[in-house]
């Protein structure tokens, strides 16, 4: 089939795939047994307030005409109204939903970057301990509630040890709210920061230079002198950066993901403080995720290293490093790219309790909230945008496969 | 009597069956390990009422005092209820277990005649249940069971029925699947051409075929099912408070967190992944001897 | 004697697979000297392939090397550390693969092969001038130089052949493996390549291993050759004294085998049997199912190798008495 016949089809494919699903939402929400109206108000007590919700919502019509509303709505981009406070759903979604894609991003990024680094080391040694570890590691890690693994973790990094925060997206004064808070100091004090940057700096380098030692290399005075040099100085300058925008005020918004609008703004503060939150959730999701991506990996590589290209390289004497990354994992990367587009549904789903976990303002928590608050319009506006998001992020990952991959592309 | 019966000849094949699984290795080990944990786990709860320490409902509260630590009186500690967190967590399976199994049982009931007979006729109907099926599989699973849970309401039942629509799906690609390539085997023809009827074709020729590969999709689903089961409820969409579940304790430990009481969530949270991994490992041992890969 | 610049001792090579250990390659043992060529012949499973992999260490597992020593440059081979012998692939042991279609990396453009394998083992090597070495390569084996940015698809399969020989010798090595470097070939591209081969050896003084099935390449191109049968060598000599007295009843069959194109009437005489299962190889000498000369004694011990001539080594009893 044609490159160009496949995208139309694709394309045209998901448009009842669509359909379908708008459909199922509906017939869940409104016509399963469970009035929502009624449920949102549990106890009958007040018509009138249960008639006026009714009639502004638009819950009163017969369900067909209920149906097309709801269809022409999404056409118009309105996701119907939250029971909460008639506020527009669609506009709570929106400032909801970039926290999510940042949580998104970074859990993809662990993911992929842990299964791939442990899918390779299996594969090298293929049937000896470290594999069957791995393989093991897999496996458990993908049994674990993503909400318990969170929960551990707050437990030991941000209750006990006290080294990271135990939920939230940003520090409180940098917020997004409208108002500027400023502050002469960063927490502790500038002193002691840029005491522990020097600190933590110098322990970097001489982590390195053992690593270095234990590996046989040899390492010249004057690189090891560079270095330090260079850590040191990066971590004066980061800390000095940091003095000098000390006004940990709001954050500027451009694209809503709080790294990228931090560096935009200039202040690596802000970055750093955005990264120091974002480290637990997007490691819990991360690693629960790595799963899938250290078995594709591995059984990728497990092939493709025993390719003749391979061998020959080896033969050249071209170094292991080479070989792997350069050639195999080449091959490996078509199958990673696209089970990373499979994966973003049930990165979706995990988000959800991810967020709740770590109160992270996403959109997962939105739903949680709107939940607990028997919000059931929102609740459905939600779960429409997710599954349309869903569809467009698959129909991307198989037109990108289809492009990419030689065998359909001639 | 024929209860009796039934059992001994079940052992009878049970027994050799085992044997059979040590043979294959690693992955038979892999399943022998898998449905001990899941066995013990079962037994486990079904004999809580008379193993558990404490009463872990509502008349074992105030049992001890509220957030003690572990110790030699309270091995897993209490919660904030007082409540004996060890009781908590033996009896702490059912709810899961059973929301499990249930989901399954649905599933197997919808799932596969659905697929059966939906390969096996073909034409639109085919194409429009497929179109259907692959829509609800590329949701997000967890998504759709929120959505679901939340309209139905609380309980095991509801539960139950929102896993099993999301799986659903699953089952019905796999039975799909292996109709589709069986339907063409010389012996299916074979049949058709001295006139058996598509019924008879259908659940003695392929079913049995089927088999395998429904074995495998159920066992993931049950430790999926459980994991949904425990994410539904920490979401808030669970069981009534009062029977002790392990996602409960998991949703309630939450909240006391900050005050450093690791000890109300570890165990549950073990547990869970004990019986969730029970059923992954049982998963991909059979899956390896049912289809086995190349090169693995 | 020369001195030696390979010598292979009692290499043994084991695959420990799930069903038994299969010794691939049992107590094999050579000298090679500069500019020599060696041709190891034998059939599919006897070896040869996996012989030429263990030289340079990479024998795929679950294959072992288990046994023996590969001298070098006075050094033990097999003993070295990973990184050493890294730094001996391709610069001073090359190997050519059998296959031209799937041995070149078909995202890489031929000239960067070369700047890739050039600027491992000389990183003080610029691009530039890595490029104009792999050009002045590519016209030392008959390629065109323009041919440097064509992918390896855009090649024929005996171009593709000629770039590999033109890799292999691009650093100077002593020895160069090629492990039936023309089966994949047809036949006028084969006799070019193997001329090739012989052009290149006198220019950069290189050593051969020449692993082949046929017995009659290896008399034409080769100075000494290894006769190998289920991993073991039987016999071993120069070229001259194996056809004029080829001893090992192996040897014999593979000569009488070679059709003649200026007989006219010829039957072709196969050797009976088939070459036997390393799991479970034969008694006794691993030879005798299919022996004309099998004796009693054949059955039940496993010959020696015995040195019958100067450097001509054979394993077989029908020559015990004849040591010199």
């Amino acid at each position: 089939m044609t490159l160009r016949a496949y995208i139309i089809s694709r394309i045209l494919l998901t448009i009842p795939m669509i359909f379908i699903l708008l459909t199922m939402v509906f017939i869940i929400m409104r016509v399963l047994p469970g009035d929502p109206v009624l449920l949102h108000f549990e106890k009958a007590e007040h018509p009138e307030a249960i008639e006026e919700m009714r009639q502004k919502l638009g819950l009163d019509k017969p369900l067909w005409a209920q149906y097309f509303d709801y269809l022409f709505g999404l056409l118009r981009g309105d996701l119907g109204k939250s029971m909460h406070d008639f506020s527009p759903v669609a506009e709570q979604i929106f400032s909801a939903f970039p926290a999510t894609l940042e949580l998104a991003i970074y859990s993809m990024i662990i993911a992929v970057s842990i299964g791939i680094f442990l899918g390779v080391e299996a594969s090298k040694s293929y049937n000896q301990p470290k594999d069957h570890i791995i393989r093991i590691f897999g496996i458990v890690v993908y049994a674990i509630p993503i909400f318990f693994l969170g929960m551990i973790f707050q437990i030991i990094f941000a209750v006990n040890l006290c080294w990271l925060p135990v939920g939230g997206r940003t520090y409180p004064t940098m917020e997004p709210k409208g108002f500027t808070m400023p502050l002469s100091q960063p927490p502790g004090g500038f002193t002691t920061h840029l005491f522990l940057s020097c600190v933590a700096g110098l322990l970097v380098s001489i982590l390195c230079l053992v690593a270095f030692k234990l590996k046989g290399k040899k390492i010249t005075r004057k690189i090891f002198g560079i270095l330090i040099s260079v850590f040191l100085a990066t971590w004066i300058l980061w800390a000095w950066v940091g003095w000098y925008f000390i006004s940990i005020g709001e954050l500027h918004i451009a694209t809503g993901l709080y790294t990228i609008d931090s560096l935009l703004e200039g202040n690596l503060y802000k970055f750093a403080e955005a990264i120091r939150y974002l480290i637990l959730p997007s490691l819990t999701l991360g690693l629960v995720l790595s799963g899938v991506f250290i078995r594709l990996t591995r059984s990728n590589m497990f092939e493709t290293l025993r390719l003749d290209f391979v061998t020959a390289a080896k033969a050249r004497g071209l170094k292991e490093k080479t070989v792997i990354y350069g050639y195999a994992l080449r091959n490996a990367f078509l199958p990673i790219l696209t089970m990373m587009g499979l994966q973003f549904a049930a990165l979706l789903a995990g988000a959800i309790l991810t967020e709740t976990t770590f109160s992270w303002p996403g959109l997962g928590r939105y739903i949680v909230e709107r939940i607990n608050f028997r919000d059931y319009t929102a609740i459905q506006g939600a779960v429409v945008f997710f599954g349309i998001l869903v569809s467009i992020v698959s129909l991307v990952t198989d037109l990108l496969y289809a492009y990419l991959d030689p065998r359909i592309r001639l | 009597m024929s209860k009796l019966i039934v059992k001994r000849s079940m052992l009878s094949r049970i027994i050799p069956a085992i044997g059979s699984l040590r043979e294959r290795g690693l992955s038979g080990w892999l399943v022998i390990f898998g449905a001990a944990i899941v066995i013990s786990i079962i037994l486990m709860t079904l004999l809580a009422p008379w193993i558990s320490p404490y009463d872990p409902t509502t008349k074992g509260v105030n049992v001890g005092a509220p957030l003690t630590p572990p110790n030699s009186k309270f091995p897993f500690g209490t919660n904030h209820l007082g409540q004996d967190m060890m009781s908590r967590v033996i009896s702490g399976g059912g709810v899961m277990l059973q929301v499990a199994f249930l989901s399954v049982a649905i599933c197997l009931a919808i799932g596969v005649p659905l697929g059966l007979f939906s390969s096996y006729m073909g034409g639109i109907f085919d194409r429009s249940v497929c179109l259907v099926m692959d829509s609800i599989y590329a949701f997000p699973g967890l998504i759709l069971a929120i959505a679901i849970a939340a309209m139905l309401g609380r309980g095991v039942v509801n539960m139950a029925l929102s896993i099993a629509v999301v799986y659903v799906p699953s089952y019905f690609r796999v039975v799909r699947s292996q109709v589709l390539s069986i339907k063409e085997m010389p012996y299916v023809e074979a049949a058709r051409s001295i006139g058996a009827k598509s019924r008879t074709i259908l659940f003695e020729y392929i079913l049995p075929n089927v088999v395998p590969s429904i074995v495998v999709v159920a066992t993931v689903n049950f430790a999926d099912a459980i994991l949904t089961a425990a994410g539904l409820t920490f979401v808030g969409l669970g069981v009534e408070v009062d029977i002790p579940d392990w996602g409960w304790d998991l949703a309630n430990g939450r909240k006391l967190l900050p005050s450093g009481a690791w000890w109300v969530i570890t165990f549950p949270g073990i547990f869970i992944i004990l019986l969730a991994l029970g059923f992954t490992l049982m998963g991909e041992g059979l899956s390896e001897i049912l289809n086995p890969k190349l090169g693995e | 004697m020369q001195k030696q610049l390979l010598t292979v001792e009692n290499l043994t090579v084991e695959y420990w697979t799930k069903k038994g250990k299969v010794r691939a390659v049992d107590g094999v043992s050579f000298y090679l000297g500069k500019a020599e060529t060696l041709g190891v012949v034998g059939e599919s499973g006897s070896g040869k392939s996996t012989l030429g992999l263990s030289l340079i260490r990479l024998v795929p597992p679950p294959g072992r090397i288990v046994k023996g020593h590969v001298w070098l440059e006075g050094r033990d081979i097999l003993k070295l550390r990973e990184e050493e012998i890294r730094s001996i692939r391709g610069r001073k042991i090359s190997f050519v693969f059998q296959d031209p279609m799937t041995s070149l990396n078909p995202v890489k453009k031929i000239g960067e092969h070369f700047v890739e394998l050039i600027q491992t083992h000389e990183p003080k090597v610029s691009r530039k001038e890595a490029l104009e070495r792999a050009e002045q390569l590519l016209k030392d084996v008959g390629i065109q130089p323009e041919r440097i940015d064509d992918y390896p698809h855009q090649l024929s399969g005996g171009m593709r052949q000629r770039v590999m020989i033109a890799l292999a010798i691009a650093l100077n090595p002593y020895v160069v493996v090629a492990d039936e470097p023309t089966t994949a070939l047809d036949v006028i591209v084969q006799a070019k390549i193997l001329d090739l081969l012989k052009v290149v050896q006198s220019m950069y003084d290189t050593a051969l291993i020449f692993i082949t099935h046929d017995l009659s390449i290896a008399i034409e191109r080769c100075d000494k050759i290894l006769v190998m049968y289920a991993g073991q060598m039987v016999e071993h000599s120069n070229v001259r004294d194996m056809c004029r007295n080829p001893q090992h009843p192996y040897t014999q069959g593979l000569l009488k085998s070679i059709p003649n194109i200026e007989l006219t009437e010829q039957k072709l005489e196969a050797i009976p049997g088939s070459p036997p299962d390393l799991l479970n190889p034969p008694n006794g000498c691993r030879f005798w199912p299919r022996c004309s000369y099998a004796m009693e004694r054949c059955r039940k011990a496993e010959p020696q190798l015995i040195e019958t001539e100067t450097d001509h080594f054979v394993r077989c009893f029908l020559y015990e008495g004849m040591v010199e």
